[in-house]
């Protein structure tokens, strides 16, 4: 018998705290694997966020460093601007990217930072235990929006990945998903593109993953897959949003 | 059976997406709870199991090693 | 080289000489001509200057060079300050070595560009959450920037600990000729603890979160330590006339230099002042301090504030005489004649009779 799926040494053996069924598994997993595959993880210093993915220095085989809630792309730019040949890598949840660091999304992919910034989106703030966040969909009730998100007092999901996709700076931005083998494996190319155009210098990568929270959305694992297929993909614009053409990338 | 998939039963938090992933219903939820309170899963149908790894690929926990017997030398 | 400089511009200079190759500011006046000097100079090193999109962001990016095992540098001014203190906190605890300039404007709120002293509390006391303490120094001359800059970037890798130079906007705008020696690096121990990958060596992870309380703890406790490692050793004052003085005023920065010539107008006058000017303000100089208590009558505490160092000369001098306070604020900056003529009418004996 010949192993042909076993785990990477990208990760460490330490195992994951997040829930039974929480897809922030996968999402370290296509990371770590693609820092393996692209002889990466001697060079990577992952910048982790505050939130469920705050816990993740110690299952990463790389050096990793604590970002404070929502900062973690500026502490990746003070990474790399202090050692521009490392590879780095941010990675956030949708509060952390999307409500208290926007900024630091934004204005790095108008700086075109040379990084990877990995934006994992749930649509609710998880750690925390269940609140609202500005990826939310309108009408989903979380612990902060118990009648389901108002769009007249909270407005709509925000889709980070088209905003970020619109500013110059962003050389590649992807919105892909992990609800099934067929889209992880996508998710992995994604990645793996995203890794490519940090390498070649190309500008700032963002590679947005729906990803599921069977807890805090109430469901069982299995059902918060579908969930994330049948209501949260229609609301965001899913594949490559940008991406450098061909003669960019050869130059 | 051309595959077969090892469970780490200390690791699997039994969460049930590689019974849901696998095209063959090869993995149940088994009746021996872990270190840990959980339900490991279990290969309940082995011998149907062509190694194809779904079930690993959708593991947010990588409970799951993955094997596939070498092809016979054709003499 | 010897140059005509403001204050602001000798920091930055001795920042690179001290061997700065990062800088990440915002621009917020009297401290705007840092980030202006290290964005026209870093290139010249072979450094790098960034503008951020915020002071949040700064002091953050400032965070991420640090973890990286860089020298690295911020500036701003008071408001700037204020959204700094977040990320100074997790600098503290992530024990990483970052050197912090706050020019100080006067507030609270907008305020204005006036000088200013009343960052004092959050500037010793802690802005942010939980308890940790950054070194504070004060310079009140512009060559004083430039050794304390030099200094600023030695203690902070040696102690794996935030360094904030604290100076008013009038000392940051302040031109006088300035030299600058030879920058010495003290041997220090490599930053095998930085972020730069695991081809070279084992993983490291740079943070300050913990699960559990018991390991909460002994990170305060080690925490603890370190600062009173600090506190002992990193104690620095200078003295005016304090030798035979009878009363004296403590007062820091523009107000040491202001204080100093009222020393002189009350000495012409026969009255026996002296100035006791702390130059760290955390650590306090306490030690220093406690060598006058038994000979002086009298303390002035001469402040750009409500009152905020007061407090602390008070616990150093532990009642064994009174310790009045005199400040001016919103900008406004006292005459030496003004502070001669507060002492007279505070200390009403004056010490003339003494």
């Amino acid at each position: 018998m010949k192993a042909v799926f076993t785990k990477t040494k990208g990760l460490t053996d330490t195992p994951f705290h997040y829930c039974p069924g929480c897809t922030h598994g996968v999402i370290h997993r296509l990371t770590a694997e693609v820092l393996v595959e692209m002889d990466l993880l001697e060079r990577a210093i992952g910048v982790a966020p505050v939130g469920c993915t705050g816990f993740c220095e110690n299952y990463f085989a790389c050096d990793m460093v604590g970002a404070a809630h929502g900062r973690a792309i500026a502490v990746a730019t003070g990474v790399k601007r202090a050692r521009p040949g490392s590879f780095v890598f941010s990675l956030q949840g949708d509060g952390d990217g999307a409500a208290i660091g926007l900024a630091e999304t934004i204005s790095a992919a108008v700086r075109g930072e040379k990084i990877t910034s990995i934006f994992v989106n749930n649509a609710i703030y998880g750690m925390t235990g269940g609140q609202m966040s500005p990826t939310t969909l309108v009408g989903q009730k979380t612990s902060t929006s118990p009648y389901g998100r108002d769009r007249d007092a909270t407005g709509q999901p925000l889709d980070l990945p088209l905003l970020v996709s619109q500013v110059e700076g962003a050389a590649y931005v992807a919105s892909v998903s992990v609800e099934s083998p067929k889209e992880i494996i996508a998710t992995k190319k994604a990645l793996r593109k995203a890794f490519a155009i940090q390498e070649a210098g190309l500008g700032y990568s963002f590679v947005s993953i729906l990803s599921t929270c069977p807890t805090t959305w109430g469901m069982t694992p299995v059902e918060a897959l579908a969930w994330l297929k049948t209501a949260m993909k229609p609301r965001f614009r899913m594949g490559e949003l940008k991406a450098p053409t061909a003669k960019e990338v050869e130059q | 059976m051309a595959g077969m998939i090892k469970v780490n039963a200390e690791i699997c938090k039994g969460c049930g997406l590689c019974i849901d992933a696998c095209p063959q219903e090869i993995l149940a939820i088994g009746d021996q709870a872990n270190a840990r309170g959980y339900f490991p899963v279990k290969a309940v149908q082995p011998e149907k199991c062509a190694g194809c790894s779904f079930c690993a690929l959708i593991c947010p926990d990588m409970a799951l090693e993955i094997y596939r017997r070498e092809e016979e030398q054709v003499r | 080289m010897k140059a005509l400089m403001k204050g602001n511009e000798a920091i930055a200079e001795a920042a690179l000489q001290a061997g700065c190759r990062l800088f990440f500011g915002y621009p917020i006046t009297p401290s705007t001509e840092i980030p202006e000097y290290m964005a026209r100079k870093m290139k010249t090193v072979g450094g790098s200057y960034l503008q951020a999109e915020s002071e949040v962001a700064a002091i953050n990016m400032a965070y991420g060079a640090a973890a990286a095992g860089e020298r690295v540098m911020t500036a701003t001014s008071s408001p700037g300050f204020s959204l700094m203190q977040e990320g100074i906190s997790y600098i503290f605890a992530a024990e990483l070595p970052v050197v912090i300039v706050d020019v100080m404007r006067h507030g609270p709120g907008l305020g204005g560009l006036g000088a200013t002293q009343a960052d004092y509390f959050q500037l010793t006391k802690g802005g942010g959450h939980g308890d940790y303490h950054p070194l504070v120094l004060a310079p009140s001359t512009v060559t004083e920037m430039v050794e304390l800059t030099y200094e600023a970037f030695d203690l902070a890798d040696y102690y794996r600990n935030p360094v904030i130079l604290a100076l008013e906007g009038i000392s940051g705008q302040m031109m006088e000729p300035v030299e600058f020696p030879l920058y010495e690096a003290k041997k220090l121990p490599p930053k095998t603890w930085a972020a730069t990958g695991i081809g070279h060596k084992p993983k490291v992870n740079i943070g300050s979160y913990t699960l559990s309380n018991e390991v909460g703890e002994a990170h305060n406790l080690h925490w603890e330590k370190k600062i009173e490692q600090i506190r002992a050793s990193e104690q620095r004052f200078d003295e005016y006339l304090m030798e035979d003085a009878e009363y004296a005023f403590v007062a820091f920065g523009i107000s040491g230099r202001i204080a100093e010539s009222a020393v002189d107008l009350l000495r012409a006058e026969g009255i026996r002042l002296g100035l006791f000017r702390p130059i760290s303000l955390w650590p306090f100089p306490v030690a220093g301090l406690d060598k006058r208590r038994n000979q002086i009558k009298g303390w002035l505490s001469v402040e750009l504030s409500a009152g905020q160092m007061v407090e602390d000369v008070r616990l150093a001098v532990k009642g064994s005489a009174p310790v009045q306070f005199f400040g001016r604020q919103g900008g406004m900056t006292p005459e030496p004649e003004e502070v001669a003529r507060v002492f007279k009418s505070l200390f009403a004996d004056g010490g003339k009779r003494g």
